[in-house]
């Protein structure tokens, strides 16, 4: 695992990719980039050229820039509420499938409660309650998310508590916290890795269906949703305005999941045999 | 069967065979020159351990290996019809028809949502086309034939409603549905308790006899090779190594492989004589010669009682009604009392839900006890208490793959105890690894490695290692041996032997196997459904077992010694009783006498009386 060789394999394509999605996402404000708001009015729809390789929009905005900060939004929005909900559904998992009783039941019933909304409905109230943009966003999308940890971690945990190596733990005179958090956790991380990347990229088109309702990113600062949404008014003009924010939020997805396919693979301790390595 | 048909059945014969496995490599050679003939009627076992090629060997003659990445040369005949030049047509139908395999574990070769039956009656129906009724009447026959007790009644229940050994019957019924000329056994009784174990061996005998079939019976169990096996072939690594007669073999074994295998197969018997434990003496498998095993003195020390255990008990609900009033409970340990003394062993017996596992989680503080106490160095286990106390006592599992944490490096697993009493800095965590892995004998390079690298012998090494490293003073060992290869089971009960010569340990050796048993331990208790029938010393119970349970569990232990066969008919095909008790029962008062002295006798309740 530690011993993994520099050699350049197929495998750690979307290593890379996402790296360079992280870093230029993180950078976006210090590249050197147009401003993603800065108007053109007199090249309204202007085709690709040297300054502007992907063409102008609506209002003559550089698209590429756009897609970049665009991307930058929508990662944050998903890496921060799957980040907060990953925690908390795996708190609340793990504490529920290793103390049983009524902890358990309680757990479980509330996460139950949680998962009878629509994901979207109750973005969608949230919002309208307390108005739309990120701060709102990123907690609903985590509550919304909560469940799916929980109950991934919460099954896990009830496989993983009855092995041997756990009932040898506590006979050593581990702590409770010990055991869930040292012993069981590494232990089911694989599968939870697996609900986190699902969870980034569904956080991610739940993000783009709401900036595209206009429930989520304001405009004009951009967003995928909201670029989806303009590009599908101007779609006889200049389909391109379409075509790019949907391949980008294709990519993204596409990438973040192979990423952590490779992941989980790669954090398993047994397949690296398996692999022939 | 009349004796005539008999005559005609086909045999098994097999010659030359090489059984080659395709890896990202090239191809590796798994069994090599294999041959042998068994007779109708007859019963041939290859013995060997891991990875001696014996299940291989049995796969290949039902055709089961996969062909894509396995290579078969030779010739494996079943009468005068070449095997492995038939299509997998042909081949599906000669399973099951004419050759029949029974597995290790009865659990998971049965479909757990159709009921008995059914399945019997199903491999009836698909293999000689008779209506479903003609099907039951004789799917009940076989179950009958099996001694199920009250086979009609229980035609109906499901695979879980049945205790292993009888679903090994029903594997059994199931195999024998179309009187298939050869049976495969594929060490069917391993996963059994030793009464059960005693009566499926029996049965097979039996059936053997009435359908005159030839048996190929693949086990790692001297002591059941000895019973059921009228010829052996003894396999190492792929090849054969010695073949011939049962007697002959084990009179007189010439291969330096077979006598190591003979002689580390533990032996009822024979320790009478020696109050101590003993060492197996481990052969050289190259030379045959035995190292030289050394006498052990007395650790024991009864001034000082590490482990006191007094009216233990514990129950707990099965089934509640919605008002929360319990109506049935495990009563899984039942008013248990027993000490243990510095640098003693104190083996406890029984079989499955006799309450032995149960009892040493009890001590260890991972269960917690409904009445009585146990003290541990006269400081008494409580749940406030366990954490300090785990210093003292530490477990040793049976599985030692599963009770490793496969995310951590052996080093790592090792150390971990000190890292929870937060006893060592990482530098001396290091050096304490690398000195207990040498302690255990591996080499101190494998701390960097993880668990799965290694074989299940090592493994259980390792766990040793992490056992000591608290260095406490009572070592729980739960069937610490019970799923190692013989040669690699003696030589983990002589490293423990050690330990405990150089660090006076105590242990709780828990176990269902009486001759490893009998070796190491200095007292002897035996349990049944979660109660202490007999507790003394050794000799003591092996030598004059009084209580009717006690002479039962000795008397199934298979004999490594074909001259000793037992007399089939003695056995009776009564099952486990099940711990399982209406909520309003009560234990009856039990009394105990003493028959020598230390040597505890519980007083045999009605149910005894036969």
């Amino acid at each position: 695992m530690t011993g993994t060789s520099l050699k350049f394999t197929p495998r750690q394509i979307p290593a890379y990719l996402l790296a360079l999605l992280l870093v230029v996402s993180l950078l976006a404000p210090v590249l050197p980039l147009q401003d993603p708001l800065a108007m053109d009015t007199a090249a309204r729809f202007a085709g690709p050229s040297a300054q502007h390789l992907f063409g102008q929009d609506e209002f003559g905005r550089d698209i590429l820039v756009r897609l970049v900060f665009a991307l930058r939004n929508s990662l944050i929005v998903a890496f921060a509420a799957a980040i907060l909900a990953g925690v908390i559904g795996t708190a609340l998992g793990v504490l529920a499938g290793y103390s049983r009783g009524l902890t358990e039941m309680l757990a479980m019933r509330f996460i139950d409660i949680v998962l009878c909304f629509p994901p979207l409905l109750l973005a969608m109230l949230a919002v309208t309650l307390y108005g739309p943009g990120p701060v709102t966003l990123i907690p609903v999308l985590a509550i919304v998310f909560v469940p799916s940890f929980t109950r991934v971690a919460h099954a896990s945990v009830l496989s993983v508590r009855s092995q041997d190596y756990v009932e040898a733990v506590r006979s050593m005179g581990a702590s409770n916290a010990r055991v869930m958090f040292s012993t069981i956790l590494p232990n089911i991380a694989g599968p939870l890795i697996v609900q986190f990347s699902f969870t980034v990229a569904v956080t991610v088109v739940l993000e783009s269906g709401l900036s595209f309702l206009g429930l989520g990113v304001l405009p004009p600062a951009p967003s995928l949703g909201l670029m989806i949404g303009t590009g599908r008014a101007t779609l006889a003009q200049a389909p391109m305005l379409l075509v790019w924010p949907c391949a980008a939020l294709t990519a993204m997805i596409l990438i973040l999941n192979a990423f952590c396919d490779d992941l989980r693979d790669r954090l398993d301790p047994k397949s690296s045999k398996i692999r022939g390595q | 069967m009349s004796i005539s048909e008999t005559a005609t059945r086909p045999g098994l014969s097999i010659s030359d065979l090489n059984i080659s496995f395709r890896n990202k490599d090239g191809w590796t050679s798994v069994v090599r020159n294999l041959g042998f003939d068994i007779a109708p009627g007859e019963t041939v076992a290859i013995v060997g351990e891991s990875g001696s090629g014996k299940s291989v060997t049995a796969l290949s003659v039902l055709g089961l290996l996969p062909q894509q990445s396995t290579r078969i040369e030779g010739s494996i005949r079943l009468g005068d019809r070449q095997l492995l030049s038939l299509s997998p047509k042909d081949l599906k139908a000669l399973r099951g028809n004419e050759i029949a395999m029974i597995f290790q574990e009865p659990m998971t070769s049965l479909n757990p949502t159709m009921c008995i039956g059914e399945q019997i009656a199903e491999s009836i129906i698909a293999h000689r086309g008779i209506s479903k009724a003609e099907a039951k009447v004789e799917a009940i026959r076989l179950m009958e034939k099996v001694h199920i007790p009250s086979a009609a009644r229980r035609y109906g229940e499901y695979p879980h409603q049945f205790s292993g050994g009888m679903r090994q019957r029903v594997m059994i019924a199931i195999a024998l549905a179309c009187k298939p000329a050869l049976l495969i056994a594929d060490e069917p009784t391993t996963a059994l308790d030793v009464t059960i174990q005693a009566q499926v061996l029996n049965l097979i005998k039996e059936l053997q006899e009435e359908e005159g079939m030839a048996v190929l019976f693949i086990t790692h169990d001297m002591g059941v090779v000895a019973e059921v096996a009228d010829r052996m072939v003894v396999m190492y690594r792929g090849d054969v190594v010695e073949e011939g007669t049962t007697t002959e073999i084990f009179a007189n074994a010439r291969h330096p492989y077979t006598k190591a295998l003979l002689s580390a197969a533990p032996q009822l018997g024979s320790m009478s004589g020696s109050s101590n434990p003993q060492p197996f003496a481990i052969y050289d498998i190259n030379t045959g010669l035995a190292a030289e095993a050394s006498v052990l003195k007395s650790t024991v020390d009864t001034s000082e009682i590490l482990l006191d255990v007094k009216d233990l008990s514990v129950r707990f609900p099965v089934q509640q009604t919605i008002f929360g009033k319990v109506t049935a409970r495990v009563h899984a340990v039942e008013n248990v009392s027993l000490t243990l003394a510095r640098g003693e062993t104190l083996a406890i017996v029984g079989e499955s839900g006799s309450g032995k596992s149960t009892t040493g989680k009890l001590i260890t503080g991972l269960l917690h006890p409904t009445a009585g106490k146990v003290e541990i160095c006269g400081k008494p286990m409580r749940i406030d208490t366990r954490q300090s106390l785990s210093r003292s006592v530490q477990m040793i599992f049976q599985d030692p793959f599963a009770s490793l944490n496969p995310r951590l490096t052996v080093g790592r697993a090792i150390t971990e105890p000190l890292r929870i009493h937060k006893l060592a800095s990482e530098k001396e965590q290091d050096e304490i690894a690398a000195s207990l892995l040498t302690r255990v004998g591996l080499s101190p390079e494998i701390a960097k490695r993880y668990p799965h690298e290694f074989s299940g012998g090592q493994r259980q090494r390792i766990c040793v290692a992490r056992t000591l490293a608290l260095k406490p003073s009572v070592i729980i060992a739960d069937e610490a041996v019970s799923a190692l290869d013989v040669s690699v089971k003696a030589q983990v009960v002589n490293l423990l032997l050690e330990l405990q010569q150089e660090m006076q340990l105590g242990f709780i050796f828990i176990s269902h196997d009486m001759a490893v048993v009998e070796r190491i331990s200095n007292r002897v208790a035996v349990m049944y459904l979660g109660e202490i029938v007999e507790i003394g010393p050794r000799a003591a119970i092996f030598s004059n077992p009084v209580h009717p349970y006690t002479r039962r569990l000795i008397e199934a232990v298979p004999v490594p010694d074909p001259s000793r066969r037992r007399d089939r008919h003695k056995i009776a095909d009564s099952e486990i009783r099940s711990p399982v008790r209406p909520g309003d029962y009560v234990p009856p008062a039990r009394t105990y006498r003493e028959v020598s002295s230390g040597h505890l006798v519980q007083d045999a309740g009605p149910e005894w009386a036969a």
